[in-house]
């Protein structure tokens, strides 16, 4: 996994609330046996219309909006646990993702791809919004050594799990983790047995 | 200290805590599926480490099956590699398989209880969000990432905070054509899609006590759509009578050693819940969805909401249905009775019920999906089958089917279905269908008359 230190990049903005993994990333193209070119696919049936032709009012098919952070509405990421959202969000090229708030299971399939899921407040949120459609050049800096987030002169911390930010920080995933500990988890199953 | 169930079947599976971080989790039970965990096998191979615990794994494939023509070749090339990945991964790993064609094949969230997989106080995961369906054996069950089914493999165990705890009570007697679909959206609809983001839930009161463990798992199933992990109901007698005898349960005696385990899993009296709602079961009535999102839901006879909220209008706007109209009387051409929510024989018992001597309506298709080979079978013995193609259903093979339209089985565009599933996102049936969600006894109704249906104006 990459590591995570700093973000520095313009946004784009996705002011929707309850946006599931269905949207993300619709069923019908999870049936692939790798992780590669998800991307492609990622807001299927918002980005694109029947005949696949860009639907010009998504944001994504907006060249005024780049940059490698979404910043969406509340409740992102809910409903199936499909990594494959995860996946589509890091192979179209995000590396962070703001909301108000996030569904559980995205939030660790987020984690466990060095996709940084960065929880700020329903008022930082309008706001960051709001500078980033009114200059889409706005600039948004999130360090996750010090969990704050920040543009122009707004700043505001975030929460992360310590062993989280450590795994992002250093590259490290939970299976090296897990197999140093196979001692413990034998003895665990002796007992138990 | 006083513990809830919760607390009991979790701490009973601690490993280790890291300090200042997560815990490790010890997992009883890992189901896959042919579509989350192909690259969770490709991980541990492309990293060289073996499976830790093959025999604590069962695969099945469900959701990405044929529901017709199960014998033949699967048409669709992608699907078709997915599913010989998946058993290819489990030749290959030692894992036991109920593949397509297979007597045991089934929804991954019907086949493990009907087998006697599922057994209370287990901790049990898959890559499927409805996995919180296992939760109504009192199990610590959830749905998972791909990264952490690879954990599993390597490890049997996950790296988890503890979430936080909520109590959800409902109490009094439910009116005649309430089922258990109907208590669960009733709830989702009063505390919405995200109130249970960070917690496990247990349902508790009367009304749970008295469902059968079919309707424990449709409720147990939904959890994940107020937001949280899991939800799980102390298990009872319902519960051990359910289990004797299936196949993979304990028998004879070490059935009653496991009995007399199971019956201290109840949450003690003062236990503390970090959050906890009380409903009359008096208020509950048939429900049904009118938006995008399961917490979008109303009383059969109520009007749609009105909000002047962005995400609202687009969510309407996608139905097609305007603020405070009546979804009563609405034309609806197709009703699908399937899905890890409502397939189970209970469920098909109820629709059979209620359609016995009647006729679809002409405009409906409608589509009758078991959730495994043995509800199939089941509703053949029972002569269920001659009530359905009697009345014009169409009977499908077992498999997620339209739930999720990842197979042929879809929703058009711009249609409306009466589904008894559990999502009506934006075209999770389809690109473009528009989902209703509802018991299968509404369901049923609205196949009958073509409408939506009070279908409690319609029972004795």
């Amino acid at each position: 996994m990459e590591k995570f230190i700093t973000l520095h990049t313009t946004a784009i903005p996705l002011p929707i609330e309850n946006i599931d993994t269905d949207q993300i990333i619709p069923a019908r193209f999870l049936k692939a046996t790798n992780k590669i070119g998800f991307g492609d696919n990622l807001f299927r049936d918002w980005r694109y219309d029947k005949e696949n032709n860009p639907k010009e009012d998504f944001v994504l098919n907006n060249t005024t909006f780049t940059g490698s952070i979404l910043v969406a509405g509340d409740n992102f990421g809910c409903g199936s646990s499909r990594e494959h959202a995860a996946w589509s969000l890091t192979d179209y090229g995000f590396k962070a993702v703001v909301s108000s708030y996030f569904a559980d299971i995205f939030k660790g399939n987020a984690l466990n791809n060095g996709l940084l899921p960065v929880q700020v407040s329903p008022e930082f949120l309008k706001g960051l919004l709001a500078a980033i459609q009114e200059n889409p050049a706005t600039q948004v800096t999130i360090d996750l050594e010090h969990q704050t987030i920040s543009y122009q002169d707004e700043k505001e911390g975030f929460d992360i799990d310590g062993y989280k930010k450590m795994c992002l920080m250093n590259g490290y995933d939970d299976i090296d983790f897990l197999i140093s500990k196979k001692e413990a988890i034998e003895a665990f199953e002796a007992q138990n047995s | 200290m006083k513990k809830t169930l919760f607390d009991k079947v979790w701490d009973a599976h601690v490993v280790d805590t890291v300090p200042n971080g997560p815990q490790i989790l010890y997992i009883d039970k890992h189901l896959i599926h042919e579509v989350t965990s192909p690259q969770a096998f490709a991980e541990l191979e492309e990293r060289n480490i073996p499976l830790f615990r093959p025999d604590q794994i069962v695969a099945t494939a469900d959701h990405n099956v044929p529901t017709e023509n199960q014998h033949l070749p699967i048409e669709d090339p992608l699907s078709k590699n997915q599913v010989e990945q998946l058993t290819k991964n489990c030749e290959k790993h030692g894992v036991t398989l109920y593949g397509l064609g297979h007597k045991y094949q089934g929804i991954v969230h019907v086949m493990s209880p009907e087998l006697g997989i599922t057994q209370p106080g287990m901790t049990m995961v898959c890559g499927d969000s409805h996995t919180s369906t296992h939760g109504a054996f009192g199990t610590i069950a959830f749905g998972i990432g791909t990264s952490q089914v690879a954990q599993v493999f390597a490890s049997q165990c996950l790296l988890l905070q503890k979430p936080k705890k909520l109590r959800v009570n409902v109490n009094g007697k439910l009116a005649k054509g309430v089922l258990p679909k109907d208590v669960i959206l009733y709830i989702i609809s009063k505390l919405g899609t995200n109130s249970g983001t960070g917690y496990f839930c247990e349902y508790a009161g009367n009304v749970f006590e008295e469902m059968s463990m079919e309707g424990r798992m449709t409720v147990c199933n939904m959890s994940i759509e107020m937001g949280a992990r899991g939800g799980m109901i102390a298990p009872d007698e319902t519960t051990f009578e359910y289990v004797k005898g299936k196949e993979f349960a304990p028998q004879v005696e070490e059935f009653e050693k496991k009995v007399a385990y199971w019956k201290t899993l109840k949450t003690d009296e003062g236990a503390e819940f970090d959050k906890e709602f009380h409903f009359d079961a008096e208020d509950i009535a048939p429900m049904v969805t009118y938006g995008t999102n399961p917490g979008m839901g109303i009383k059969i006879t109520e009007n749609i909401p009105t909000n002047s909220d962005a995400s609202f209008a687009k969510s309407l706007k996608y139905m097609g249905f305007e603020q405070g109209e009546s979804l009563l009387e609405k034309a609806i051409n197709y009703v699908f009775i399937g899905s890890c929510t409502n397939s189970r024989i209970e469920d098909f018992r109820i629709v059979a019920d209620y359609i016995k001597g009647k006729q679809k309506a002409t405009n409906v298709n409608a589509m009758i999906v078991p959730g495994s080979q043995q509800v199939a079978k089941q509703i053949k013995e029972e002569g269920l089958i001659e009530v359905f193609e009697a009345a014009g259903f169409k009977i499908r093979q077992p498999g997620c089917s339209a739930c999720l339209g990842m197979n042929e089985d879809k929703v058009p565009a711009g249609e409306y279905c009466v589904s008894t599933s559990n999502r009506n996102f934006e075209g999770r049936q389809g690109p473009g269908a528009r989902t209703i969600l509802a018991s299968p006894l509404v369901a049923a109704a609205t196949a009958v008359n073509g409408k939506i249906t009070d279908v409690s104006t319609q029972l004795n």
